[in-house]
């Protein structure tokens, strides 16, 4: 999950701490002057996602998304599938988090259908958006099969997503929340899912990465700049330093 | 009521980029400057921990360092009889917050326009007559190439700028750009290394007769010492820059070049965290007071100053003049008024070619690294047989290979499934790109306004951006993908592509981090907000540092422009305002 709060406490403290000209009156003191600040373990860094359990998704939403991100990423000889990877798990700790509570998005109304270059205009936060987009799809398929996404043949979920990618299916949601957009957002995130650094629940064993040859978080190639049109010779290496 | 502070010589609004520069020029002339900065404090070691920073989901995909649209959003609509909509999420550009700005976690490509920008609708009308400009708004800066050289200089040997002089007093240079203006002596520091990509692009350009050269970059080729004498580091090709702060101390940014000298000066004070809310003027108008500003504890203060510099990025710049009442808001169907007026954009294409068998390596990258052509760029080509006025710059740049956002497939490949992955992986390797970045030329209908139904969280309105590619920026970017058509040929490439602009801007997809104009220079009070010192011309105590002031945008990146007009205002500060407060130009 990334950080959002900057840690006020913080900058507070090193203002106090430092002997600064603070101004009279103010009782905040977040003035930088005479110094540049710098306090010990002053970094954020990531949390690695808990693998256990689910935060978002019920149990019955859990098989659906599981089924999903299989299609999307099925298994085979170049990665595992997207369930084995991790991509559902990396989705429900999306959601539980602030992404899935768009804190970040600008969310005051009026509420109103927008244009297609105005971008998204819903009231819906993304993991409301997934709650009622996986209930809608498991009517649709109740409706039109008689049974849940997850009980469907690979050929028959395929099929599915295929018509919601492509507009052939329109699932009951709300305005201002299309199918094709339920459908983005869930391609959308399972694809950062396998991609992103294993830290966030996705990407299990940087499977992804070696299937591309993306070496991750090396950070250093002045040895291989110059060596144009040559394979480079190390593997992937992950942010906690899985090799 | 807001509580009431003791007086600063200078009050700088933002301390990115331009406040940076401001701050430390103003403070070596010996005033008391205080900079109040919405954002919070970031330095290298702390918050771009080399540990870490190389996190594609978290900077690149949820955009950490950006400034979200919870603290500030804005209004979209491409034409006036629209009904703009709030972007809920930053999508087509991506302004910054905190210290630094977007100087954190921009690419570092760092040009200067040229002497016919400057002196745009003279140098066009001259060549062209003026009927070729009708329908379009341009017009001089006020300022000429000679006057801004020496601040382009100063500005690129602040950042240790990594490149190859084209064209050294009038003496064009092997190597380098034969189409720049004259520059006054070599960069500071040498190219950076080229990887294969923009090598082959260069042979390429080569053989069919165009002039390639190394993109000017602000990430380092070596280690340096820039004047103020702080130290930076070689960059390390880590593919992690653009949307990244750099963990290396590689990339120039406020914090690698002028913060280490800046935050030691007693009379120097930063405040963070703190978001100023107006500019408070005298009640006739005409001159500024104070500023107001809100801590995050909800407090209200306000600064009381000599002097106002508007410092925030450029659309910023012109909503806080909107919000303080600086000047007259411009009108789209009559033209009159200033603030807002000539908001200009990017107009941008690309090619994306695919090979077999081949390692391109598209992680080893840099924001700046890369070869560029600049022979259809602005006026360096005849346009008198042309419909268009304005070019591009065409680069092959290597910036990353981090595969959320950079896994290429040949078009027509399904987005998902087998048949997805196996193309993933065919593409990841034997793919390269390179694109152009078109001029973006005023017109009477692209404007900026506060909106009338969306606030923000303080409940002040929103800026508005009503914006489409102009007909002659179509046209221009077409006849630019054309020739890149034609570039595509001696690559000899499995399958080769390139897109072409569309009318109907898109806020969604990100194009470009390069929003100009709002609060131009020019030497006329009723077409230009601020003068040529960047002093406004209707409140002389505030100047509005930033590519707000373009009169235009150019086929070239804007930073160092942005920078040059920096050094160019602070010295026009310490050298003529400090001693006679005043306007510096008579209207």
């Amino acid at each position: 999950m990334e950080n959002t709060s900057r840690g006020l406490s913080r900058r507070r403290l090193l203002a106090s701490v430092a002997a600064l000209p603070i101004l009279a009156g103010t009782a905040d003191g977040k003035s930088l002057s005479g110094t540049v600040p710098w306090s010990p373990f002053a970094g954020e860094p990531p949390k690695p996602v808990n693998p256990l359990g689910w935060y978002f998704f019920t149990p019955g939403e859990v098989a659906t998304i599981e089924a999903i991100v299989n299609r999307f990423i099925p298994g085979d000889h170049l990665s595992p599938s997207g369930k084995d990877c991790g991509c559902a798990i990396y989705i429900d700790r999306q959601l539980a988090g602030t992404f899935g509570q768009a804190s970040r998005l600008y969310m005051k109304g009026p509420f109103m259908p927008g244009l297609s270059t105005q971008g998204f205009q819903g009231d819906l936060t993304p993991a409301a958006r997934y709650r009622l987009g996986l209930r809608a799809l498991a009517d649709y398929t109740n409706t039109t099969y008689k049974k849940d996404f997850r009980a469907l043949t690979a050929e028959q979920q395929d099929e599915v997503l295929a018509g919601l990618d492509g507009g052939k299916i329109t699932l009951k949601l709300k305005p201002g929340f299309s199918t094709k957009e339920f459908f983005e957002l869930m391609l959308q995130n399972t694809m950062e899912g396998f991609f992103a650094d294993p830290l966030y629940g996705g990407n299990k064993g940087m499977a992804s990465w070696k299937m591309i040859g993306f070496p991750g978080a090396r950070y250093d190639y002045r040895d291989h700049i110059d060596k144009h049109n040559q394979p480079y010779p190390n593997g992937p290496v992950s942010i906690y330093g899985q090799v | 009521m807001a509580r009431l502070l003791p007086r600063k010589d200078a009050v700088i609004i933002g301390l990115g980029w331009t406040g940076a520069i401001m701050a430390q020029q103003l403070t070596e002339a010996g005033l008391n400057v205080v900079a109040i900065e919405r954002g919070p404090w970031r330095d290298t070691a702390t918050d771009f921990n080399i540990a870490y920073v190389q996190d594609e989901l978290r900077y690149a995909v949820r955009k950490d360092l950006f400034l979200q649209p919870n603290i500030e959003a804005m209004t979209m609509r491409n034409t006036l009889s629209q009904t703009a909509m709030p972007m809920r999420d930053y999508g087509s550009f991506l302004p910054g917050h905190g210290v630094g700005g977007a100087g954190v976690h921009w690419n570092g490509h760092t040009w200067r326009f040229w002497d016919s920008d400057f002196q745009i609708k003279t140098h066009l009308t001259q060549r062209y007559g003026a009927a070729r400009l009708k329908n379009l708004q341009l017009q001089d800066w006020g300022v000429t190439w000679n006057e801004i050289e020496p601040s382009f200089d100063q500005f690129e040997y602040l950042c240790g700028i990594s490149g190859k002089a084209g064209n050294l007093k009038g003496q064009i240079q092997p190597g380098g750009n034969p189409f720049e203006s004259a520059r006054g002596r070599e960069y500071p520091t040498p190219p950076m290394k080229m990887p294969y990509a923009p090598t082959l692009f260069a042979e390429k350009m080569k053989e069919l007769g165009y002039h390639p050269f190394p993109l000017p970059a602000a990430n380092l080729s070596e280690a340096y010492v820039n004047p103020l004498g702080v130290r930076m580091g070689q960059c390390s090709y880590c593919g992690f820059c653009e949307r990244f702060a750099c963990g290396n101390y590689s990339k120039a940014s406020a914090q690698t070049t002028i913060l280490p000298v800046l935050m030691k000066k007693p009379n120097f004070e930063a405040r963070t965290d703190c978001e100023v809310l107006k500019v408070d003027l005298t009640p006739d108008g005409k001159h500024a007071k104070s500023v107001t500003y809100i801590d995050a504890n909800g407090v209200e203060y306000e600064q009381p100053g000599d002097m106002v510099l508007i410092c925030a990025y450029a659309l910023m710049n012109v909503r806080m003049m909107l919000l303080s009442k600086i000047g007259v808001q411009y009108d789209p169907v009559t033209a009159a008024g200033t603030v807002g007026r000539n908001y200009c954009y990017q107009t941008s294409s690309g090619a994306r070619l695919f090979f077999e068998g081949k390692h391109f390596n598209p992680f080893i990258g840099a924001g700046s690294l890369g070869q560029t052509i600049d022979d259809f760029n602005g006026d360096a080509f005849d346009h008198s047989k042309l419909d268009f006025v304005g070019g591009a710059g065409i680069s092959c740049t290597v910036t990353n290979g981090r595969p959320i956002g950079n896994r290429p497939t040949v078009p027509g490949t399904p987005r998902w499934g087998a048949k997805w992955k196996q193309a993933t992986v065919d593409g990841y390797q034997n793919s390269m790109g390179f694109g152009s970045q078109g001029s973006s030329y005023p017109v009477r209908e692209n404007y900026l306004d506060l909106d009338p139904t969306y606030n923000d969280r303080h409940g002040r309105p929103l800026l508005r951006v009503t914006f489409d590619f102009p007909d002659n920026d179509i046209a221009m970017s077409h006849h630019i993908s054309d020739q890149m058509e034609k570039m595509t040929k001696p690559f000899n490439a499995k399958y080769a592509a390139v897109s072409r602009i569309k009318k109907g801007w898109d806020a969604v997809p990100y194009q470009s981090t390069h929003n100009t104009g709002g609060a131009i220079m020019g030497s006329d009070p009723k077409t230009s907000a601020v003068n040529k010192y960047l002093q406004s011309w209707d409140v002389p105590n505030v100047f509005v540092i930033g590519a707000s002031a373009f009169a235009h945008n150019a086929g070239l990146n804007p930073t160092g422009t942005v920078g040059a007009l920096a050094y160019w205002a602070a010295e026009a500060i310490t050298t003529k305002y400090i001693k006679s407060p005043g306007a510096l130009v008579q209207a």
